[in-house]
Protein backbone atom coordinates (compact mmCIF):
# COMPACT_ATOMS: atom_id res chain seq x y z
CA UNK A 1 0.00 0.00 0.00
CA UNK A 2 1.33 3.39 -0.98
CA UNK A 3 -0.84 5.76 1.45
CA UNK A 4 0.16 4.81 4.59
CA UNK A 5 1.76 7.75 5.53
CA UNK A 6 6.04 8.53 5.94
CA UNK A 7 8.14 6.07 7.79
CA UNK A 8 9.16 7.10 11.23
CA UNK A 9 11.43 6.04 13.11
CA UNK A 10 11.07 4.97 17.16
CA UNK A 11 13.53 5.25 20.22
CA UNK A 12 12.50 3.48 23.71
CA UNK A 13 13.53 4.79 26.98
CA UNK A 14 13.06 1.39 29.43
CA UNK A 15 13.72 3.37 32.73
CA UNK A 16 14.49 7.12 33.63
CA UNK A 17 18.62 8.21 33.08
CA UNK A 18 18.86 5.43 30.63
CA UNK A 19 19.73 6.10 26.78
CA UNK A 20 16.77 6.02 23.99
CA UNK A 21 17.31 2.76 21.86
CA UNK A 22 16.47 2.62 18.43
CA UNK A 23 13.00 0.00 18.10
CA UNK A 24 12.12 -0.04 14.60
CA UNK A 25 9.68 2.23 13.10
CA UNK A 26 6.31 3.13 12.16
CA UNK A 27 4.14 4.49 9.26
CA UNK A 28 1.86 7.27 10.10
CA UNK A 29 0.58 10.54 8.25
CA UNK A 30 1.98 12.82 10.86
CA UNK A 31 3.80 13.34 14.09
CA UNK A 32 1.38 13.07 17.04
CA UNK A 33 -0.49 9.65 15.02
CA UNK A 34 3.32 8.46 14.49
CA UNK A 35 3.64 9.06 18.52
CA UNK A 36 0.72 6.92 19.09
CA UNK A 37 0.94 4.23 16.70
CA UNK A 38 4.74 3.56 19.00
CA UNK A 39 3.32 3.18 22.02
CA UNK A 40 0.81 0.97 20.62
CA UNK A 41 3.48 -1.47 18.78
CA UNK A 42 6.30 -0.99 21.01
CA UNK A 43 5.66 -0.33 24.10
CA UNK A 44 2.27 -2.45 24.74
CA UNK A 45 3.95 -4.69 27.18
CA UNK A 46 5.03 -1.31 29.55
CA UNK A 47 8.99 -1.50 27.80
CA UNK A 48 9.20 1.88 28.07
CA UNK A 49 8.63 5.15 30.19
CA UNK A 50 9.20 7.43 27.27
CA UNK A 51 9.47 7.54 23.27
CA UNK A 52 11.33 9.93 20.60
CA UNK A 53 9.64 9.62 17.27
CA UNK A 54 12.79 11.12 14.71
CA UNK A 55 10.99 11.49 10.53
CA UNK A 56 13.05 8.61 8.73
CA UNK A 57 14.27 11.18 5.95
CA UNK A 58 15.90 13.56 8.53
CA UNK A 59 18.06 10.76 9.42
CA UNK A 60 21.80 11.14 7.91
CA UNK A 61 23.46 7.48 7.87
CA UNK A 62 26.76 6.81 6.21
CA UNK A 63 26.72 4.07 3.27
CA UNK A 64 27.81 0.64 3.85
CA UNK A 65 30.41 1.89 0.71
CA UNK A 66 32.00 4.25 3.35
CA UNK A 67 32.68 1.58 6.31
CA UNK A 68 36.60 1.28 4.92
CA UNK A 69 37.52 4.77 4.80
CA UNK A 70 35.11 5.83 8.03
CA UNK A 71 35.59 2.79 10.53
CA UNK A 72 38.99 0.93 9.29
CA UNK A 73 41.67 3.16 10.24
CA UNK A 74 40.27 3.11 13.90
CA UNK A 75 41.05 -0.71 14.24
CA UNK A 76 44.67 -1.13 13.60
CA UNK A 77 45.99 1.42 16.24
CA UNK A 78 46.11 0.84 19.67
CA UNK A 79 47.53 3.84 20.93
CA UNK A 80 43.90 5.44 19.95
CA UNK A 81 42.51 2.92 22.42
CA UNK A 82 41.98 3.98 26.27
CA UNK A 83 42.88 0.99 27.20
CA UNK A 84 46.49 1.45 29.27
CA UNK A 85 44.31 2.11 32.66
CA UNK A 86 42.21 0.21 34.60
CA UNK A 87 38.45 1.10 35.55
CA UNK A 88 37.64 1.80 38.52
CA UNK A 89 35.58 -0.71 40.33
CA UNK A 90 31.93 -0.22 40.34
CA UNK A 91 32.01 2.48 36.99
CA UNK A 92 29.62 0.53 34.67
CA UNK A 93 28.36 0.41 31.50
CA UNK A 94 31.54 0.99 29.67
CA UNK B 1 -15.14 -5.26 50.26
CA UNK B 2 -16.01 -2.30 52.54
CA UNK B 3 -19.50 -2.75 53.56
CA UNK B 4 -22.46 -2.13 51.34
CA UNK B 5 -25.86 -1.67 52.75
CA UNK B 6 -28.44 -4.50 51.71
CA UNK B 7 -30.75 -2.58 50.65
CA UNK B 8 -28.86 -0.91 47.81
CA UNK B 9 -26.96 -4.33 46.58
CA UNK B 10 -29.49 -5.52 43.85
CA UNK B 11 -29.14 -1.47 42.45
CA UNK B 12 -25.04 -1.75 42.77
CA UNK B 13 -25.12 -5.42 40.74
CA UNK B 14 -27.27 -3.67 38.27
CA UNK B 15 -25.17 -0.68 37.98
CA UNK B 16 -22.30 -2.84 37.39
CA UNK B 17 -23.45 -5.41 34.88
CA UNK B 18 -23.96 -1.77 32.74
CA UNK B 19 -20.87 -0.85 33.40
CA UNK B 20 -19.30 -4.27 32.64
CA UNK B 21 -21.29 -5.31 29.71
CA UNK B 22 -20.75 -2.05 28.07
CA UNK B 23 -16.93 -2.69 28.13
CA UNK B 24 -17.37 -6.81 26.95
CA UNK B 25 -19.25 -5.84 24.03
CA UNK B 26 -17.59 -2.91 22.84
CA UNK B 27 -14.36 -4.43 23.51
CA UNK B 28 -15.77 -7.89 21.03
CA UNK B 29 -17.04 -5.17 18.61
CA UNK B 30 -13.44 -3.65 18.26
CA UNK B 31 -11.53 -7.41 17.92
CA UNK B 32 -13.35 -7.73 15.15
CA UNK B 33 -11.36 -5.16 13.60
CA UNK B 34 -7.83 -7.41 14.49
CA UNK B 35 -6.85 -8.36 11.12
CA UNK B 36 -8.54 -6.26 8.81
CA UNK B 37 -7.64 -2.42 10.14
CA UNK B 38 -6.87 -0.10 7.47
CA UNK B 39 -3.01 -0.49 8.38
CA UNK B 40 -0.93 -2.40 10.63
CA UNK B 41 -0.42 0.51 13.56
CA UNK B 42 -4.13 0.96 13.91
CA UNK B 43 -4.68 -2.77 13.81
CA UNK B 44 -2.39 -2.61 16.56
CA UNK B 45 -3.94 0.31 18.55
CA UNK B 46 -7.58 -1.33 18.22
CA UNK B 47 -6.62 -4.99 19.14
CA UNK B 48 -5.03 -2.84 22.71
CA UNK B 49 -8.08 -0.92 22.89
CA UNK B 50 -10.26 -3.72 22.53
CA UNK B 51 -7.85 -5.73 25.22
CA UNK B 52 -8.09 -3.02 27.79
CA UNK B 53 -11.98 -3.41 27.38
CA UNK B 54 -12.00 -6.69 27.77
CA UNK B 55 -9.94 -6.61 31.09
CA UNK B 56 -12.68 -3.64 32.14
CA UNK B 57 -15.30 -5.89 31.77
CA UNK B 58 -13.79 -8.50 33.92
CA UNK B 59 -13.24 -6.32 37.02
CA UNK B 60 -16.23 -5.01 37.05
CA UNK B 61 -17.83 -8.17 36.13
CA UNK B 62 -16.25 -10.10 38.78
CA UNK B 63 -16.68 -6.82 41.75
CA UNK B 64 -20.26 -7.65 40.11
CA UNK B 65 -20.68 -11.69 40.78
CA UNK B 66 -19.34 -10.72 44.35
CA UNK B 67 -21.51 -8.21 45.14
CA UNK B 68 -24.53 -10.35 44.20
CA UNK B 69 -23.27 -13.09 46.22
CA UNK B 70 -24.94 -15.96 44.64
CA UNK B 71 -22.55 -18.50 43.34
CA UNK B 72 -22.11 -16.94 39.85
CA UNK B 73 -18.86 -16.10 38.36
CA UNK B 74 -17.78 -13.07 35.93
CA UNK B 75 -17.25 -15.95 33.53
CA UNK B 76 -21.24 -16.91 34.03
CA UNK B 77 -22.34 -13.07 33.83
CA UNK B 78 -20.43 -12.78 30.49
CA UNK B 79 -21.02 -16.28 28.84
CA UNK B 80 -24.68 -17.33 30.55
CA UNK B 81 -26.80 -14.52 30.22
CA UNK B 82 -29.45 -14.08 27.77
CA UNK B 83 -29.93 -10.59 25.70
CA UNK B 84 -32.20 -8.96 27.39
CA UNK B 85 -30.08 -9.53 30.76
CA UNK B 86 -27.48 -7.58 29.36
CA UNK B 87 -27.47 -4.11 30.41
CA UNK B 88 -24.84 -2.59 27.90
CA UNK B 89 -25.49 0.58 25.94
CA UNK B 90 -27.28 0.25 22.58
CA UNK B 91 -23.95 2.86 20.97
CA UNK B 92 -21.57 0.00 21.57
CA UNK B 93 -23.47 -2.81 19.80
CA UNK B 94 -23.73 -1.05 16.72
CA UNK B 95 -21.92 -2.55 14.00
CA UNK B 96 -18.54 -1.70 12.50
CA UNK B 97 -19.14 -1.11 9.23
CA UNK B 98 -16.26 1.14 8.23
CA UNK B 99 -13.10 2.47 9.94
CA UNK B 100 -15.54 6.14 10.88
CA UNK B 101 -18.34 4.74 12.12
CA UNK B 102 -15.56 2.95 14.57
CA UNK B 103 -14.19 5.66 15.44
CA UNK B 104 -17.13 7.72 15.95
CA UNK B 105 -18.47 5.22 18.06
CA UNK B 106 -15.77 5.05 20.20
CA UNK B 107 -14.79 8.86 20.52
CA UNK B 108 -18.41 9.03 21.92
CA UNK B 109 -17.94 6.43 24.36
CA UNK B 110 -14.22 7.39 25.12
CA UNK B 111 -15.72 10.98 25.84
CA UNK B 112 -18.32 9.28 28.82
CA UNK B 113 -16.04 6.71 30.17
CA UNK B 114 -13.33 9.40 30.75
CA UNK B 115 -15.64 11.44 32.96
CA UNK B 116 -17.62 8.58 34.28
CA UNK B 117 -14.53 6.64 35.52
CA UNK B 118 -12.77 9.84 36.88
CA UNK B 119 -16.12 10.47 39.07
CA UNK B 120 -16.38 6.90 39.89
CA UNK B 121 -12.99 6.81 41.16
CA UNK B 122 -13.83 9.17 44.18
CA UNK B 123 -17.02 6.44 44.84
CA UNK B 124 -17.60 5.42 48.17
CA UNK B 125 -17.42 1.92 47.85
CA UNK B 126 -13.82 1.04 47.33
CA UNK B 127 -13.63 -1.95 44.84
CA UNK B 128 -15.53 0.47 42.48
CA UNK B 129 -13.45 3.79 43.05
CA UNK B 130 -9.94 1.27 42.58
CA UNK B 131 -11.18 -0.46 39.10
CA UNK B 132 -12.25 3.50 37.85
CA UNK B 133 -8.70 4.68 38.76
CA UNK B 134 -7.08 1.98 37.04
CA UNK B 135 -9.61 2.37 33.77
CA UNK B 136 -9.41 6.00 33.88
CA UNK B 137 -5.41 5.58 32.89
CA UNK B 138 -6.38 3.69 29.74
CA UNK B 139 -9.60 5.85 28.31
CA UNK B 140 -7.64 8.47 28.66
CA UNK B 141 -5.29 6.77 25.88
CA UNK B 142 -8.37 5.43 24.39
CA UNK B 143 -9.75 9.44 23.87
CA UNK B 144 -6.79 10.97 22.80
CA UNK B 145 -6.43 8.38 20.13
CA UNK B 146 -10.22 8.19 18.78
CA UNK B 147 -10.48 12.41 19.78
CA UNK B 148 -7.18 12.43 17.30
CA UNK B 149 -8.74 10.40 14.30
CA UNK B 150 -11.91 12.40 14.34
CA UNK B 151 -10.03 15.60 13.70
CA UNK B 152 -7.71 13.51 11.07
CA UNK B 153 -10.99 12.58 9.43
CA UNK B 154 -13.05 15.22 9.97
CA UNK B 155 -10.47 18.06 8.46
CA UNK B 156 -9.25 15.54 5.86
CA UNK B 157 -10.05 15.11 2.21
CA UNK B 158 -13.80 15.20 0.92
CA UNK B 159 -14.47 11.37 1.15
CA UNK B 160 -13.35 11.53 5.02
CA UNK B 161 -15.05 14.21 6.02
CA UNK B 162 -18.24 12.76 4.52
CA UNK B 163 -18.03 9.50 5.68
CA UNK B 164 -17.34 10.53 9.80
CA UNK B 165 -20.16 13.14 9.23
CA UNK B 166 -22.40 10.32 8.13
CA UNK B 167 -21.11 8.25 10.83
CA UNK B 168 -22.04 11.33 13.32
CA UNK B 169 -25.67 11.85 11.85
CA UNK B 170 -25.93 7.68 12.18
CA UNK B 171 -25.10 7.16 15.55
CA UNK B 172 -26.06 10.84 17.34
CA UNK B 173 -29.20 8.67 18.19
CA UNK B 174 -27.76 6.56 20.66
CA UNK B 175 -25.84 9.05 22.74
CA UNK B 176 -28.97 10.31 24.93
CA UNK B 177 -28.51 6.79 26.11
CA UNK B 178 -25.54 7.98 27.57
CA UNK B 179 -27.28 9.46 30.31
CA UNK B 180 -29.88 7.68 31.05
CA UNK B 181 -31.00 7.20 34.45
CA UNK B 182 -34.08 5.28 36.47
CA UNK B 183 -34.37 4.53 40.25
CA UNK B 184 -31.38 2.62 40.32
CA UNK B 185 -29.05 5.81 39.66
CA UNK B 186 -31.18 7.81 41.87
CA UNK B 187 -30.73 5.54 44.55
CA UNK B 188 -26.48 5.25 44.44
CA UNK B 189 -26.28 9.28 42.98
CA UNK B 190 -27.90 9.69 46.70
CA UNK B 191 -25.68 7.43 48.58
CA UNK B 192 -22.82 8.67 46.96
CA UNK B 193 -21.66 5.95 45.05
CA UNK B 194 -21.90 6.87 41.46
CA UNK B 195 -21.64 10.81 40.14
CA UNK B 196 -24.86 12.78 39.43
CA UNK B 197 -25.55 11.86 35.63
CA UNK B 198 -25.99 15.89 34.47
CA UNK B 199 -22.66 16.61 35.96
CA UNK B 200 -21.05 13.66 32.93
CA UNK B 201 -23.66 14.81 30.37
CA UNK B 202 -22.03 18.49 30.89
CA UNK B 203 -18.52 17.30 30.33
CA UNK B 204 -19.32 14.57 27.76
CA UNK B 205 -20.94 17.71 25.80
CA UNK B 206 -18.26 19.99 25.81
CA UNK B 207 -15.74 17.32 24.69
CA UNK B 208 -17.39 16.45 21.41
CA UNK B 209 -18.23 19.63 20.87
CA UNK B 210 -15.14 21.19 20.74
CA UNK B 211 -13.59 18.16 18.84
CA UNK B 212 -16.09 18.25 16.01
CA UNK B 213 -16.00 22.14 16.16
CA UNK B 214 -12.46 22.01 15.43
CA UNK B 215 -12.91 19.34 13.11
CA UNK B 216 -14.94 21.00 10.97
CA UNK B 217 -17.78 18.77 11.79
CA UNK B 218 -21.40 19.31 12.11
CA UNK B 219 -22.96 18.42 15.50
CA UNK B 220 -26.56 16.84 14.71
CA UNK B 221 -29.58 18.03 16.25
CA UNK B 222 -31.31 15.85 19.82
CA UNK B 223 -34.80 15.54 17.59
CA UNK B 224 -33.73 12.12 16.75
CA UNK B 225 -33.01 10.51 20.32
CA UNK B 226 -34.06 6.74 20.42
CA UNK B 227 -35.93 6.67 23.54
CA UNK B 228 -35.44 2.97 24.48
CA UNK B 229 -32.54 1.26 26.09
CA UNK B 230 -30.12 -0.77 26.36
CA UNK B 231 -30.26 -0.24 30.03
CA UNK B 232 -33.67 -1.90 30.25
CA UNK B 233 -32.45 -5.00 28.61
CA UNK B 234 -33.59 -3.17 25.15
CA UNK B 235 -31.71 -4.25 22.14
CA UNK B 236 -30.65 -3.13 18.81
CA UNK B 237 -30.90 -6.51 16.54
CA UNK B 238 -27.29 -6.64 16.53
CA UNK B 239 -26.28 -7.96 20.16
CA UNK B 240 -27.67 -11.24 19.50
CA UNK B 241 -25.62 -11.95 16.97
CA UNK B 242 -22.66 -10.61 18.87
CA UNK B 243 -23.77 -12.91 21.75
CA UNK B 244 -24.28 -16.26 19.69
CA UNK B 245 -20.83 -15.49 18.63
CA UNK B 246 -19.50 -14.45 22.01
CA UNK B 247 -20.69 -16.98 23.91
CA UNK B 248 -21.04 -20.23 21.77
CA UNK B 249 -17.78 -21.93 23.21
CA UNK B 250 -18.89 -21.40 26.70
CA UNK B 251 -22.09 -22.87 26.10
CA UNK B 252 -20.82 -25.48 23.75
CA UNK B 253 -18.46 -27.02 26.42
CA UNK B 254 -19.77 -25.76 30.15
CA UNK B 255 -16.91 -25.76 32.79
CA UNK B 256 -13.86 -26.36 29.97
CA UNK B 257 -10.82 -24.87 30.92
CA UNK B 258 -7.62 -23.13 28.85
Amino acid sequence: MSDQGKLWEVFTQSKTGASHEHAGSVHAPDAETALQNARDVYTRRGEAVSLWIVPSDAIVASSPSDSGPFFEPGNDKAYRHPQFYSVPKGVRGM
Amino acid sequence: MNEIKNEIKADLFEYLLRLGDDRLILGHRLSEWCGHAPILEEDIALANIALDCIGQANAFLTLAAAVENNNRTEDDLAYFRDETEFKNLQLVEQPNIDFAYTITRQFFIDAFAVHLYDELSKSIVEDLSGIAAKALKEVKYHLRHSRQWVLRLGDGTEESHNKIQNAINDLWMFTGELFFENDVDKKLIQEGIIPSTKSVEQKWKEVIESALTEATLKIPDDSNTNLRSGRNGDHTEYLGHILAEMQIVARSHPGAKW
